[in-house]
């Protein structure tokens, strides 16, 4: 099931793990807790609260309802924290498909078009990935950058490098690729 | 104000040429990643603007004076007192221990003992390796003394830092390590650092990258797609 994409049913089963929260504070703990991330709307944070109520993996307590959805503190049950345990001690499938946007955009470059535009393609997506790469060396070294925010930009320093090592030999690569697609 | 200056420099090897005309100015403070392919220049590039190596053609300015045409031992004086040296391997002294490595180039300046040792161990200290300073570099791991090089290269307060792959031999994490100290303590000085490297990570710490090619600056930046120009259909 791994799809890229993190769980929010299982990330909020986390936060709650280590104390009730409201949803609101579970947002913001959501937020401090994994900086850079995709942003995670109140919508879905609630929407999120109440399927997980609905399996009975959460628990409301306080006037739930009533005085509106902010009023209701949330609490892991032993059904939650049995699923958590469980997404906890699986190992995410490493890579099962190549399912890179980047990939894709050479491909069909090539299909499409020639070696010229694929190359142009490779250059202006390695600028931007050396752009994003500097910004975020510049917020990890920064003197306020705390430990969540060195261990977020890690994870994309070294995702970036990767793309980088791969456009790199990519460019070097296009023109036998492109004999290949048209053979 | 412009700290070094390179017009058209030429260098070969034999037949072999290295540089076919770089020009380049590097600001007070500013840190300059120098990238490209193996082989394709940036260590003589380095050499050249230290006064290690003289040019073939072309000039290198110190600061509005020209280095290139100096005698070797004003070149050599220069190095030792403006200038900092960092290799990839850090090149230590094996006889000698950490802070007699770090004192050596303040003694060489004329500084005294006392004084020399002093400022070896704050410069220790600041590369998070005071626990090695009566340590020879053959008891180190190569983290402690690429961070002692880098302690020994800094330790003269230089204008201009020159590194080359100062990483290169250390794992992520290492010279991760030292490479944010050298950054921050180059930031601290107004110390203008060269720095060759040919990992995208590591070119990210500094202000701007220059990319070399063949001998030449890349001026696109883009590398790998001149070969290609006026050579597709
Ligand atoms: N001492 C030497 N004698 C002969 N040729 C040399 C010498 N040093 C370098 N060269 C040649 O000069 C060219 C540039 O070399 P240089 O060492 O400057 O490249 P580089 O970019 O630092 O490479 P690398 O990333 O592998 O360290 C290469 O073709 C190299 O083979
Ligand atoms: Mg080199």
């Amino acid at each position: 099931m791994n799809s890229g994409l993190v769980s929010t049913p299982h990330l909020l089963l986390g936060l709650l793990a280590t104390g009730t929260m409201h949803g609101y504070e579970l947002k913001r703990a959501h937020d401090t807790r994994l900086p850079q991330a995709r942003p995670l709307a109140f919508g879905q944070v609630y929407a999120t609260l109440g399927r997980l109520l609905r399996d009975g993996l959460v628990a409301s307590t306080g006037p739930e309802r009533l005085a509106g959805p902010d009023r209701t503190a949330y609490t892991l049950t032993e059904q939650g924290r049995v699923t958590l345990d469980r997404w906890l001690s699986s190992v995410e499938p490493p890579m099962p498909y190549v399912n890179s946007p980047l990939f894709a955009k050479v491909v069909v470059a090539l299909l499409v078009a020639d070696v010229d535009r694929a190359r142009a393609y490779l250059v202006a997506q390695r600028r931007a990935h050396t752009e994003r790469l500097r910004e975020l060396t510049a917020l990890k070294t920064a003197p306020s950058a705390s430990v969540d925010d060195v261990v977020a930009a890690d994870f994309a320093i070294a995702h970036l490098d990767a793309d980088l090592r791969w456009l790199h030999t990519t460019l070097d690569r296009v023109a036998d690729w492109h004999r290949e697609v048209h053979s | 104000m412009t700290q070094l200056q390179a017009r058209g420099l030429v260098k070969s090897y034999g037949p072999t040429p290295a540089l076919r005309g770089i020009t380049l100015d590097i600001d007070e403070g500013e840190i300059v990643a120098v990238t490209g392919a193996s082989g394709c220049g940036k260590s003589t590039l380095l050499h050249c603007l230290a006064g290690i190596l003289r040019p073939d053609a072309g000039e290198v300015h110190w600061r509005g004076h020209r280095l290139d045409t100096w005698s070797e031992a004003a070149r050599s004086r220069l190095r030792r007192t403006e200038f900092g040296v960092l290799f990839q391997f850090g090149q230590l002294v094996a006889e000698l221990t950490a802070a007699e490595n770090v004192a050596l180039p303040l003694l060489l300046a004329g500084t005294g003992r006392r004084a020399a040792r002093t400022a070896a161990l704050t410069w220790l200290d600041r590369l998070g390796v005071a626990e090695c300073a009566d340590v020879r570099p053959g008891e180190m791991s190569g983290g402690q003394q690429q961070r002692c090089a880098t302690a020994r290269a800094l330790v003269t307060e230089p204008r201009v830092l020159f590194a080359d792959e100062p990483t290169g031999s250390l794992d992520t994490l290492a010279g991760e390590q030292v490479l944010t100290q050298l950054v921050r303590l180059a930031r601290e000085q107004h110390t203008s650092v060269v720095l060759v490297t040919h990992e995208p990570r590591i070119a990210a710490y500094a202000d701007r990258e220059v990319v070399l090619r063949d001998g030449v600056i890349d001026h696109t930046g883009l590398g790998l797609d001149a070969p290609l120009a006026g050579g597709s259909r």
